[in-house]
């Protein structure tokens, strides 16, 4: 591998040729996993007892990950910053689960969901793990089903099916308007059974501040006890990093409060390489911001688009309600725009349409910040009881946040952050460039490239957790004989000295203004020039201004209580100064990607239409950067994407 | 909106706690319930007080982390939602408002409005599970689930442990959750294997966390902001009688 850095210039990187391999097992794309599985190594049971795995996260990924490492009779340490295992943020997912079941006889099948995950990518994500994801997501029902998910069912008690966008088929499982939640208490009840046969130990209200890496290999990790504000050290044979995505650093998104990149962030600054930082997904289905306050967005599932029709009024600025509008004064753009997919069209697609009718004065509401999905049609077609057993939890919240009743009125929505494609870069195995060191599910960068299509969030970390961790991770612990580490190591006691030294900074930095000042205002920078349109020019002030509030935070963040108690301000200082230097790599990113592709929007990039505009000669790869100090540029590093199975062309969903 | 909030500050198990009165102006009413308290620490940290601490995550109602007593009623004046559900709009301009914790004996309090609810982690371990290991599945349409079944095993799935059954309940008793955890499971075909080991285990460990007994008071059933129905305690309650007489709940 070369490589090559410039010391001093921080925003353009100096590209290299270096390209990283990551392992795809050879031979045609239906029989590459199996061979893999084959051809990998095994630990005998008896041996699996002398390992021990961290798993850092207890969402889909995690959870179903020590689940599963805990059942093979591996050790297993659990972590979580939540209270419970159960409260991960997979546990909002609303809408569903995809699996190529075929269970409708409408024309699905392995091949046509790998090849409507890899279209949907817009063409940036590797084809064999995409394959092997959509071979997976059969398996992934069925355990589902087996551990007592109650999916919704047709009255003879057969699994029933919806559509989600950027597909033509209905291969999407659920469980009301509660999905994530359901999966979620699946995974967590097959850790619970672990944790009662002594193979998972839980670590609740804890969470991973640096990751340990001692003779090029990650071995443990560094961690803060919320409750009592001790630093302790795990080690571990491999550890994992299932930590979810970092959407928070746009401040106001749909993640839960505490998401944050510190894991997969402190990772990157011991050497893992970070895949796609500019790869974020705007979901076009959010309940508009209302006020200054707001803390953060509510998500409405994008299985509403089923049923639900989106449209602006013809006329801009059109004052009358939105019953008084006739038929033919309203603009169904999507259904328009888009006849084959209408109103499921994939998410880049919608926001993107949505934002621009905003944009141009057609916005509704006092804001003139939404458009309307509208639900009058399908009460009509299908009866109000229908609507309410499909969608009725959905309906309740809208109505509780808004104070509107969405029966009567359509809803308002508009675009919100949602969800990142970019992650710490994995190869086949879902293993980083640390040796030891996995990542899974939205942590990392692997399975949905430049845009995820709804309803394989979910089916990712399940398959990476259930399906491919319990193998790649035996199989690299076989072929490796590890050392016996001490908690003595130096470099234990330097990644200590390092989470301490930077607790200590942010209590004593005693300035004025409070984190969450801090937070919104980087949010805004990166919402403003890293959101949902990109230019080199904004991006270059983005990459003056952001290096400018940091300095800033250091010098006047005022963080008040001690390090030896829960302290929620700390924790969320010390978050925030990760999102700083991540938004940073964000925007190096995106501007360094000269082209469009899926959510990632350059406006100098675009067909005559307005669709993203592909550079495929130049841009068809990863972009895996690599942290060299933090006054140097990160070194870029890429992955050549090859695409042999689906052929690139323009993705159109006209 | 003005506000004047009387809210229980302690700064650990061990410390004494007493209620801090402060006065919150600009209150916009389209703000959340958690979003007010948001204002609160700005304000406070700003004028150099320590913010006061409350549990909180996904602020859409499913996590389950957030919950406290809003003057004296678990997650507030209104039905059927968590406390990060609930709007200001739902209060008046110049209303007094009290919030403390959580109070049960099996959730010690850690601090401020933050409390440890970690037995209810210990009763799904004790038995709130399927045991089936991954890859034991069978292709998923070979277990036919008739969908008022489903519907109404999903009714007791809704729950996200937050805890507002216990704190509602003169008992301290967290049979509502733990009925709703047993029987989410036991209604399917694929829990009958357990059903009676299930529930006389959860109910075992019930007991042991130090949660009270229920005496039908329903407290549970109106402060759950999910609504789940106490007819699952019903259920709970035949599955551990058949289940004792059965000698069910060893697992050896």
């Amino acid at each position: 591998m070369t490589t090559t850095t410039s010391p001093t210039v921080k925003t353009m990187p100096v590209f290299t040729e270096a390209t990283l391999d990551a392992g795809i097992p050879s031979g045609p794309i239906e029989g590459k996993w199996e061979k893999h599985k084959f051809e990998m190594k095994l630990i005998n049971p008896a041996n699996k007892r002398k390992f021990t795995i961290i798993m850092v996260g207890t969402g889909l990924a995690g959870a179903s990950a020590a689940a599963s490492m805990g059942e093979l009779g591996y050790n297993v340490k659990s972590f979580c910053y939540q209270d419970s295992a159960r409260r991960a943020h997979s546990v909002a997912a609303q809408g569903g689960i995809n699996a190529a079941k075929n269970y409708q006889n409408d024309g699905d099948s392995v091949q046509r969901l790998f090849y409507d995950t890899v279209k949907g990518g817009d063409y940036r994500a590797r084809e064999a793990n995409v394959y092997r994801l959509a071979e997976n997501s059969s398996a992934i029902i069925d355990q589902c089903v087996a551990q007592g998910v109650p999916f919704a069912r047709e009255y003879g008690g057969m699994l029933d099916n919806r559509s989600f966008g950027g597909a033509q088929v209905s291969r999407t499982f659920y469980a009301r308007g509660q999905t994530g939640q359901q999966l979620l208490l699946g995974a967590y009840q097959a850790l619970s059974r672990q944790v009662a046969a002594g193979k998972v130990e839980l670590f609740p209200r804890t969470e991973m501040l640096d990751l340990i890496v001692i003779n090029g290999r990650a071995r443990g990790i560094v961690t803060r006890d919320m409750v009592t504000g001790k630093i302790e050290t795990h080690l571990a044979d491999a550890v994992v990093l299932a930590t979810g995505g970092y959407s928070n650093v746009y401040y106001l998104s749909t993640n839960a409060k505490g998401c944050n990149t510190t894991a997969i962030w402190r990772a990157y600054k011991r050497g893992a390489f970070f895949g796609n930082p500019c790869f974020t997904q705007i979901h076009p289905t959010c309940i508009p911001v209302a006020g200054e306050e707001q803390s953060k967005l509510t998500l409405m599932s994008e299985s509403l688009r089923n049923d639900g029709r989106i449209w602006v009024p013809r006329k801009a600025d059109d004052k009358r309600r939105p019953n008084e509008i006739p038929e033919a004064e309203r603009y169904y753009f999507l259904e328009e725009r888009y006849p084959s997919f209408g109103n499921l069209v994939p998410r880049d697609v919608a926001s993107r349409a949505a934002k621009k009718a905003i944009d141009e004065g057609y916005g509704v509401g006092e804001l003139k910040n939404g458009v309307y999905l509208d639900f009058a049609e399908a009460i009509k077609r299908l009866g109000l009881e229908v609507i309410v057993d499909r969608y009725g939890n959905l309906f309740d919240m809208y109505a509780n946040i808004t104070g509107e009743d969405p029966y009567k009125v359509p809803m308002r929505i508009y675009p919100a952050v949602h969800y990142t494609m970019g992650g710490l870069w994995v190869d086949y195995n879902l293993m980083s460039t640390i040796p030891g060191l996995f990542v899974t599910g939205e942590a990392n960068f692997s399975d949905h490239g430049a845009n995820r299509l709804g309803a394989s969030a979910l089916m990712q970390g399940l398959s990476d957790g259930y399906f491919i961790l319990p193998y790649t991770i035996g199989n690299y612990l076989a072929q490796n004989k590890l050392e016996a580490v001490t908690t003595g190591h130096e470099a234990v006691k330097e990644a200590i000295a390092q989470v301490e030294d930077r607790i200590k900074k942010l209590l004593n930095a005693k300035g004025k203004r409070t984190v969450d000042s801090f937070h919104r205002e980087l949010g805004r920078i990166v919402w403003d020039y890293c959101g949902m349109g990109r230019t080199a020019e904004g991006l270059k002030i983005a990459l003056e201004k952001i290096p400018a509030l940091r300095a800033e935070f250091w010098a006047n963040v005022n963080v008040l209580g001690s390090h030896d108690e829960l302290n929620q301000a700390l924790e969320k200082a010390g978050r925030v100064v990760d999102f700083f230097e991540l938004a940073e790599l964000m925007c190096i990113d995106a501007l360094h990607r000269n082209e469009s592709c899926g959510g990632h929007f350059r406006e100098e990039s675009q067909t005559p239409d307005g669709e993203a505009l592909r550079d495929d000669e130049n841009f068809a790869y990863v972009a895996a950067w690599q942290y060299s100090g933090n006054d140097h540029a990160p070194i870029l590093n890429k992955e050549l994407l090859h695409f042999e199975y689906v052929k690139l062309t323009q993705r159109s969903y006209k | 909106m003005k506000l004047h909030l009387k809210i229980w500050r302690q700064k650990g198990p061990s410390n004494a706690g007493n209620f801090v009165e402060y006065d919150l102006a600009d209150v916009s009413p389209d703000a959340s319930f958690l979003e007010m308290l948001d204002q609160l620490n700005e304000q406070l940290q700003t004028k150099g007080e320590v913010p006061v601490a409350f549990d909180h995550d996904c602020r859409e109602g499913i996590c389950g982390s957030c919950g406290m007593m809003i003057n004296g009623v678990a997650h507030g004046p209104k039905k059927g939602v968590a406390t990060c559900q609930l709007h200001m709009r739902t209060f008046h301009d110049g209303d007094t408002i009290v919030v403390e914790p959580w109070r049960a004996t099996a959730f010690p309090l850690i601090k401020d409005l933050v409390v440890n609810r970690a037995a209810f982690d210990r009763i799904v371990q004790a038995g709130g599970y399927i045991s089936v290991s991954t890859g034991a599945g069978v292709d998923a349409n070979n277990i036919p689930v008739p969908k008022k079944v489903a519907d109404q095993s999903m009714d007791a799935a809704a729950c996200i442990g937050c805890g507002a059954c216990v704190a509602a309940c003169p008992n301290g008793s967290a049979m509502l959750f733990t009925a709703a955890k047993v029987e989410h499971l036991n209604l399917l075909p694929q829990g009958k294997a357990e059903q009676y080991d299930r529930a006389v285990l959860m109910v075992h460990q019930h007991d042991a966390e130090g949660f009270g007994g229920c005496t039908n008071i329903r407290e549970c059933e109106a402060a759950c902001p999910k609504e789940i129905s106490i007819d699952f305690i019903g259920m709970l309650n035949r599955d551990y009688y058949v289940g004792t007489l059965k000698g069910a709940g060893k697992r050896a």
